[in-house]
């Protein structure tokens, strides 16, 4: 059993499709003041770094040498972690990692993406295997309309259905400052957009976004001293799988499944859709918004168009999920799950302004990459 | 290499490279031989896992989730199901050539007779015919092949069998 770890401080820039204003060092930059003056830390309280992004949407390799003028690692102890989309979520759990070890008592988490840098789809392209499934693979959006095809085949599921997912995350993001699109949409919109690989439309995807996040995470021996309310983390699980995209199952995602049900058990949650007050989820299109809360367990197979109809994942309903807007609202690839994480720390620090939901304990953040692989954090009020 | 500035505030410039970078991958024994059977004999191959009993597609040293190693080669039928299917309407540049991949296309994922996982490729339609999820598909080889996935051509539907005579054969 490690130290006891919370996050103390978050911070992140104002999205957009493209920062021409700031360089990748500038933008990482943002994140990390903004993170450091919400935990009312100085850079001399860090004791190391965790930074990831995708090294070739930018055609930066050692990031973590090339960031410390972002990053505040000069002469420090600085660590890249780069894991396709759970990029994000992968930092933060390497840093409660380091601070957990009793080694260091603040650690930094950065995830990053300046996607206006290059072709994202050509950029994702290339992390299919170059023999056997570059030729056809194409990319995000496509994988995930293969995922969705199999989906909606088996439990009759429809693009309205889908659609209700980014009717709610849209229409979130209203109350987000830093979100990169804020303007809410409607079924009807989702359904007239532009058809890019079947079933998905452009309003069910996410965006192409640049932008920062920074997380401090504080020992339990620091924790306390300056930061009122911070949120512990009460259990973290990582689950790759394989990939080989002809190894996946596309009816479920069962890196997930196994990621939530490893979390929720070393958190000592049995009934999730209960005891959880909010959920950040990485659902980068709008049918996982369906199938991945299957996945998690918060309902049976084929049943989660009835939660979303039902307004039960809306803010106001029974567990709010992504009220920050979530990724179909902004999406700065390595930086995207650990908005997630941040987002939920700040949920129970009580300082989410417009997005806050009242009272939250209990909440819990993913990050998703690559092949269908996981990574799942439950934070919470109580020290654990 | 070229710098452009940004419409809104033309003072900010971002600057612009194509790189050409060459690599070359080893394709290992088991995918040579798969290649090399597509060639001689336009044939697919699979590999048993000996503990798991599990056959990929396309043959692999290791069975991961066992980790084991893996020798015994099975031949796969070259028709198979599809297990999920896409029709990609979006351009975007592909990495392999530096252009535009062509669109629309088909691409899905195959369940090949005797194979226990799914195998990427995309799939052709003659025009006005769409693939569905439990559409029965044929491999349809390259006449020139040259050691790569694209010696497989594409995959082309099947004509649909009568519910009946499915049921009979399961």
């Amino acid at each position: 059993m490690g130290k006891r770890v919370a996050i103390t401080g978050f911070g992140q820039t104002h999205h957009s499709a493209r920062r021409w204003d700031v360089n990748g060092l500038e933008l990482i930059q943002e994140a990390v003041t903004r993170a450091l003056a919400d935990a009312q830390l100085n850079l001399k309280d860090v004791d190391a770094v965790v930074i990831g992004n995708m090294d070739h949407f930018e055609g930066i390799n050692y990031v973590d040498t090339w960031s410390v003028e972002g990053s505040g690692a000069f002469l420090k102890p600085i660590f890249k972690v780069t894991t396709g989309g759970t990029t994000g979520s992968t930092v933060g759990i390497a840093a409660y990692y380091h601070v957990a070890s009793g080694l260091f008592d603040h650690v930094l988490a950065i995830g990053w993406e300046k996607n206006s840098e290059s072709d994202t789809t050509g950029a994702i392209i290339t992390c299919s295997d170059a023999i056997w499934d570059r030729f056809s693979y194409s990319g995000a959006i496509p994988s995930l309309a293969v995922e969705a095809s199999a989906y909606m085949k088996r439990y009759g599921i429809t693009q309205q259905d889908a659609a209700r997912v980014t009717v709610r995350d849209r229409g979130n993001a209203v109350n987000n400052p830093y979100a990169h699109l804020r303007t809410a949409v409607t079924v009807e919109d989702v359904m007239h957009s532009p058809m890019l690989t079947e079933p998905i439309k452009l309003l069910d995807i996410c965006p192409r976004s640049d932008g920062a996040a920074a997380v401090i995470f504080s020992s339990e021996d620091k924790a306390g001293k300056t930061c009122p309310r911070p949120a512990w983390v009460h259990s973290v699980s990582v689950r790759h799988d394989t990939t080989w995209f002809g190894d996946i199952d596309y009816v479920g995602i069962p890196s997930l499944a196994s990621a939530a049900r490893e979390a929720f058990h070393l958190a000592g949650i049995r009934e999730p859709w209960k005891e959880l007050d909010v959920c950040e989820l990485y659902m980068p299109y709008s049918f996982a918004g369906l199938k991945w809360i299957e996945s998690i367990g918060f309902c049976a197979p084929g049943q989660a168009p009835r939660l979303l109809w039902d307004g039960e994942t809306d803010m106001g309903g029974s567990l709010p999920i992504n009220p920050s807007g979530g990724v179909l609202s902004t999406n700065c690839i390595g930086a995207t799950a650990l908005l997630r994480v941040g987002e939920v720390a700040q949920q129970i620090m009580g300082k989410s302004d417009k997005r806050q939901v009242p009272d939250v304990r209990l909440g819990m953040a993913t990050g998703f990459g690559g092949c269908f692989w996981s990574d799942v954090m439950i934070l919470g009020a109580d020290k654990p | 290499m070229e710098t452009r500035a940004s419409e809104r505030n033309p003072s900010l410039l971002a600057m612009e490279e194509i790189a050409h970078m060459p690599y070359h991958w080893a394709i290992g024994l088991d995918g040579s031989k798969f290649f090399q059977e597509i060639k001689e004999r336009e044939v697919l191959l699979g590999i048993r896992c000996p503990k798991c009993r599990k056959v990929y597609v396309p043959p692999r040293l290791v069975c991961g989730p066992c980790f084991v190693k893996m020798d015994e080669l099975v031949e796969l039928g070259i028709e198979g199901v599809v297990e999920a299917v896409t029709l990609v309407n979006y351009p975007f540049i592909d990495p392999d050539t530096g252009d535009r991949r062509p669109v629309p296309y088909i691409y899905g994922y195959i369940k090949l007779d005797g194979a226990d996982n799914l195998f990427s490729h995309i799939i052709k339609t003659p025009p006005g015919i769409s693939v569905q999820v439990g559409d029965r598909v044929r491999a349809v080889f390259s006449r020139k092949k040259k050691g790569r996935i694209q010696d497989i051509a594409f995959f082309e539907p099947l004509p649909k069998r009568k519910p009946r005579s499915r049921a009979s054969r399961d």
